[in-house]
């Protein structure tokens, strides 16, 4: 295959073309064979909202109506808070969601939403784009708003009227927020062996 | 694992690399002229009136089978080569892992089915005239591509480990974990993959000065994300479409997923279908709530990316009992996240001494190697071990040093050096020594 050469002679022809068009200032290199993104194309595929707010969608919702969205549509694999258990908990459930404050950093840690998550908007992030489980995306933003909310007040980080939208939910502070250390590039040293 | 005719060896002092019968790396190619000789004769005379093919095997007699258009392991393997995968629990689809069975293999190139896997929701059926990958964000033009104009790039071809952190989480536990490799060692495999350069895509674009990440979507049922730091990102990262020369299977992301090279698995996002350039984390569930390292004071690493350097003793090992005394090989495989493998030492006598293995060449940079080393086994009780140095002069720790300095919670990146313990009968068990 050629594909290297013909590569460099297309790299060369731009370089003489904005050398041309006397272009001083960068120019975005022209895209060989990636066609323009439009704002429909990145809306289906990017789902992230990031801790300062950006990218929450409108909406809103509180931790009341959120209980019955929860008993509706989560509680079926996820336990109940647990001073709220009921005749029905699901034998073998999926994560914890409530309880375990104080446990970190014990002999027998539980780590949860209330207990260990650095940010609230994670919560919504990851419940809005792949909870319940075997329906994911099938609840309206006010609705995983709601949920949210439910999730922060059954563990005691707001109030169960307060409301979530996309300015209340980054300032909620959660109580594990501190204990976070970036290792990126290094693990510092004081948890690392001797010989690493 | 080879048995040889002990009898025939003959073995002095100037053999022994260590403690308990470890032998010099060279050992088995100065002796292979006094183990070779002894075949031949013996063989049962043919009859001289029967047909010449008296005795002869069925496949040796008949044509075989046709070419199939995509080629089989052996009947005979099926089943028998395969990975460990846990049962999905109380009926429910969950997040499950398929772990690869290095006890049964050689070489470095794990087979593409084999080569272990964890989804936290399921292998999606992705049609690749559907998908595209678009790349947006701090950026001067967005741009999207699908699988067939992503084909047009020049591509790089590379040998790549890929290590879930999670791998080896059992040995975390207060007690030995006894299923064989996969629950302690199933979660690393290597495969060569192709693809194009992160960074010649994000040439195209026209990434901005003040970029520090680049959060990675997949369109999985739970659009799993990760942020991946921007030096990871115009360094080596990939974008992957074929695995061991063929297009990526749907359970490792087809069609296209990224590939970063030493970083923690989960960062390698399958079924990619966005990259956000940005100047901050996106604190995903997976960088905050899962794969980060609970330490003994409370607080937890997160980022914890490169894959630390670690090796495993794939055999012996506990599915494999050693059936008579003599000489065996000891063989397994090193890694690092940062780097080439620079020496690998085995001890049989649980850490007291070591011998420098054979490492066997090419070394690829944050690749499995592998290496091997002769072991004489006198039938009584041992403790094999392996670890691994880097070319960045890491040194892999022992289990004691690696939970003094993170606890016992960590639950990820356990890199420790693993023993197995072999008892006066050969059978084998895994034991913190
Ligand atoms: C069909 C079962 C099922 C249903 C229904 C379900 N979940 Fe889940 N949930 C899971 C499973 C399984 C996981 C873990 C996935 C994994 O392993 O990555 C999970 C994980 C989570 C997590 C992350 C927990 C953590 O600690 O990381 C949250 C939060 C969550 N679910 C919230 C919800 C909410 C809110 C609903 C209702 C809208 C819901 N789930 C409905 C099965 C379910």
């Amino acid at each position: 295959m050629q594909r290297g050469r013909s590569d460099m002679s297309m790299h060369k022809i731009l370089i003489a073309a904005l050398m041309i068009s006397g272009a001083q200032t960068v120019v975005a290199q022209q895209s060989r064979f990636g066609e323009p993104a439009t704002q429909a194309d990145i809306d289906k595929r990017f789902w992230s909202v990031f801790p300062d707010g950006e990218n929450l969608p409108d909406g809103q919702g509180t931790a009341v109506e959120g209980a019955e969205l929860f008993e509706n549509n989560c509680h079926i694999c996820h336990m109940n808070p647990p001073d709220k258990l009921t005749d029905y908990e699901p034998e073998d459930p999926a994560d914890t969601l409530f309880g375990g404050q104080g446990t970190i950093g014990t002999d027998h840690m539980v780590a949860t939403i209330g207990s260990y998550w650095p940010y609230p908007t994670t919560v919504f992030n990851y419940i809005r784009k792949a909870m319940p489980y075997t329906s994911p995306m099938s609840l309206t933003n006010s609705e995983y708003y709601a949920l949210t909310a439910f999730l922060l007040s059954e563990n005691g980080i707001i109030g169960e009227n307060d409301v979530i939208n996309k300015d209340t939910l980054p300032k909620v502070v959660m109580p594990n927020h501190d204990n976070f250390i970036n290792a990126y590039p290094e693990v510092p040293k004081k948890y690392r062996t001797k010989n690493e | 694992m080879t048995h040889s005719k002990t009898k025939t060896l003959v073995v002095d002092a100037t053999d022994q690399a260590a403690g308990n019968g470890l032998m010099s790396r060279r050992f088995f190619i100065n002796s292979a002229l006094a183990t070779g000789a002894t075949l031949a004769s013996g063989a049962p005379a043919i009859a001289q009136d029967a047909i010449v093919g008296e005795g002869q095997e069925d496949w040796t007699l008949y044509p075989g089978d046709d070419l199939p258009l995509y080629g089989d392991v052996s009947q005979f393997e099926k089943g028998r080569v395969q990975r460990f995968v846990a049962p999905p629990t109380g009926g429910r689809t969950a997040s499950s892992s398929g772990r690869t069975p290095h006890h049964l293999l050689q070489g470095t190139i794990t087979p593409s089915g084999l080569h272990f896997e964890v989804t936290h929701h399921g292998i999606p059926d992705i049609d690749p005239a559907k998908h595209k990958v678009v790349i947006h964000g701090m950026v001067k033009q967005p741009l999207k591509w699908d699988i067939e104009a992503l084909e047009n790039y020049p591509t790089v071809t590379r040998k790549y480990f890929m290590e879930c952190s999670g791998n080896s989480r059992v040995c975390w536990a207060e007690k030995p974990d006894q299923n064989f490799m996969y629950m302690t060692h199933g979660l690393v495999s290597g495969s060569e993959w192709t693809g194009i350069p992160l960074s010649t895509l994000l040439d195209e674009v026209g990434v901005s000065p003040d970029a520090k990440w680049i959060i990675a979507e997949g369109g999985d049922s739970g659009s799993l994300s990760r942020s991946i730091p921007i030096d990871k990102a115009l360094d080596d990262t990939i974008i992957a479409i074929y695995q061991n020369g063929e297009r990526i299977r749907p359970s490792q992301g087809y069609p296209m997923r990224l590939l970063n090279p030493g970083f923690e698995g989960n960062t390698s996002v399958k079924w990619l279908r966005s990259l956000y350039v940005t100047d901050k984390p996106v604190m995903s569930r997976f960088e905050t709530s899962k794969y980060t390292d609970k330490l003994y004071d409370g607080k937890a690493l997160q980022f914890s990316l490169e894959m630390d350097v670690k090796s495993m003793i794939t055999r012996p090992s506990s599915a494999i009992s050693l059936k008579k005394k003599g000489l065996y090989e000891i063989t397994g495989l090193a890694w690092s996240g940062r780097g080439k493998i620079a020496k690998v030492e085995v001890s049989a006598d649980g850490g007291k001494t070591w011998a420098e293995a054979a490492i066997e060449g090419p070394v690829y940079d944050k690749m499995l190697t592998r290496f091997r080393i002769p072991w004489m086994w006198d039938g009584s009780p041992a403790i094999l071990q392996s670890r691994a140095t880097d070319e960045a002069g890491r040194l892999q720790p022992t289990r004691e040093e690696l939970l003094a300095a993170r606890g016992k919670d960590a639950f990820y990146h356990y890199h420790a050096i693993h023993s197995w313990s072999v008892n006066a009968k050969g059978a084998i068990r895994h034991v913190y020594a």
